[in-house]
């Protein structure tokens, strides 16, 4: 194609793909594997992570992954934002589909989720390779934070102890996955804000991103293989809402509103 | 975390409760003004959503421009990518909510969505109407500084790169909105769209328009990328609809349209399916 502009009519009717196919009655290719005969022994970690990377992966690495969808799962707490949603689905009698839809589509948040995910495995990423360049970790650590005032991965909303660490880590020492470069930076990076007195300790996130990163993640590779894995938290919350009175999931009475707008007008007091 | 005494701040909203049930509102005022009591029968549409953005009615200039403008943007027309995703919902029977929640998610994105009008906001922000900053930022368009959910743009935001020479619904709607009132960017988009054309090597689109107009509308990046989202949808409803009643069997399923760039199997295997 010379230019983009020659796309629309080189793309008319016309999708070549490496991807995958229905072919009706007869077989479905999932990229280069048939999904009838090349999955029977392969789990949904597997599917999805061949699915996004394109590479079977080994099994400790979908294990591992079967297990950051585990521990990170959204708990099943309506609470929390995302599953939030979900029960006001679910109490407004709306359909399972569409909570976890919407709720999913909710988890690309800035302060928890999909936002922090990618933006903090660049940075591990990142800042990893500027250290085996010589960089000094404390400058870049420091320089980053100057730069966007915080450290995606790092502090958590609510409270700061993040539970998930050790299961996880328990879990990669299990697998023997856990002796890589971006997890032993997440470390590093803590002792560098501690000794800065930044009160920042590493969340689950940089601890998922680093794990992945090790085992050659990209981002954005890390972002589409966990999009999905809060979904195990959101249902049960859309669940718990239906199963009670429609309507009364965290009623929130007149009174709820602390008004702090214009006074009370009237229209013909504006000029038209 | 919660003391049961946790309120939600709004400079928006206040209601009164009624007497006999303090979960239901006796009245509601938007920005003081009593929604129900008052301004309902007396503002239009268009007035009220000014009102819910910037909590003052608009003078009849800026209402007629936003009126104007969400004409222009109520049906993007049974092409558009957005449309196109909430007509694959009425087809095959989704839910009418599904197919709005298509319509808002591909019409979300870099390209003619509500992420390239906040982008579009974000350069009228710093380059004003100051032609030679723009050909600055066309011939070195920034980079993120960082990786994010959404992915790096691919062409000069407000223009089409899949375009030829600005399509005439594009320049009907900047010449009328550059004609109502003195609004500046809108002028001054108008008079030198030929110019950012060349520079871009691309035409004006839509979005560029919709965003010159929220500019100068006085709505912030935000704003605009959320307004932009919800005035486009009529329209996708409507299709999604229509063709909900002609179902799949009349719509297009590109049944031989996929190619296959793979091994000799899947290339055989295409082969009988388009035999069949």
């Amino acid at each position: 194609m010379e230019s983009t502009r020659n796309s629309l009519a080189y793309f008319d009717n016309h999708w070549p793909t490496n991807k995958g196919a229905w072919f009706p009655g007869e077989a479905v290719r999932y990229r280069e594997m048939s999904l009838f005969d090349d999955f029977r022994d392969k789990s949904w970690m597997d599917l999805l992570i061949y699915g996004i990377r394109g590479t079977m992966p080994q099994p400790e690495v979908s294990r591992l992954m079967e297990q950051i969808w585990i521990i990170c799962t959204s708990y099943p707490d309506p609470r929390l934002w995302n599953n939030r949603v979900a029960a006001l689905a679910g109490t407004t009698r709306s359909t399972g589909a569409l909570a976890l839809g919407v709720a999913t589509a909710v988890s690309e948040a800035s302060i928890y989720g999909r936002r922090p995910d990618i933006i903090g495995c660049e940075f591990l990423i990142s800042t990893c390779d500027q250290v085996a360049a010589g960089g000094e970790l404390d400058v870049i650590v420091m320089e980053y934070l100057k730069k966007h005032r915080s450290i995606p991965g790092f502090g958590r909303p609510i409270i700061s102890r993040d539970e998930r660490i050790e299961p996880l880590l328990a879990v990669a020492r299990e697998l023997e996955l856990d002796r890589g470069d971006h997890l032993a930076l997440v470390k590093r990076i803590e002792d560098v804000l501690d000794r800065k007195r930044m009160r920042m300790k590493a969340n689950i996130s940089s601890y998922c991103a680093a794990l992945l990163a090790d085992l050659g993640f990209s981002p954005r590779e890390f972002y589409n293989t966990v999009l999905l894995s809060f979904t195990g938290g959101i249902m049960p919350c859309y669940l718990d809402a239906v199963e009670k009175p429609e309507g009364v999931f965290f009623p929130l009475s007149c009174s709820k509103i602390q008004y702090q707008g214009a006074g009370i007008r009237r229209l013909e007091n504006v000029k038209k | 975390m919660t003391d049961g005494q946790e309120t939600i701040k709004s400079s928006i909203w206040f209601e009164e409760a009624e007497a006999d049930n303090p979960y239901a509102a006796a009245s509601c005022y938007c920005s003081g003004y009593d929604v129900y009591g008052d301004l309902l029968g007396k503002v239009s549409w268009v007035q009220y959503l000014y009102l819910l953005f910037k909590l003052d009615l608009p003078d009849p200039q800026h209402a007629r421009l936003l009126e104007t403008l969400a004409v222009a943007l109520a049906n993007p027309g049974i092409r558009d990518h957005s449309v196109r995703a909430a007509m694959n919902a009425g087809v095959a029977g989704s839910t009418k909510a599904s197919a709005l929640m298509a319509a808002v998610a591909v019409g979300a994105g870099n390209l003619g969505g509500g992420r390239e009008v906040y982008l579009c906001l974000d350069l009228w922000h710093h380059l004003g109407s100051d032609m030679e900053k723009w050909q600055h930022a066309i011939s070195q368009p920034s980079q993120d500084e960082r990786i994010d959910v959404w992915l790096p743009m691919e062409h000069f935001p407000g223009f089409d790169p899949n375009g030829v020479t600005c399509p005439r619904p594009v320049v009907q709607t900047l010449a009328l909105l550059a004609d109502i009132g003195s609004y500046q960017p809108l002028i001054w988009l108008r008079d030198h769209r030929s110019e950012l054309e060349a520079a871009t090597g691309y035409p004006l689109s839509m979005a560029g328009v919709a965003a010159a107009a929220f500019h100068a509308l006085g709505f912030s990046s935000e704003q605009a990328e959320m307004l932009y989202l919800l005035l486009r949808l009529p329209g996708a409803a409507a299709h999604a609809l229509e063709q909900e009643q002609h179902g799949w069997r009349q719509y297009p399923f590109f049944g031989t349209a996929l190619k296959p760039m793979a091994d000799a199997d899947y290339q055989s295997l295409m082969k009988t399916t388009e035999a069949k």
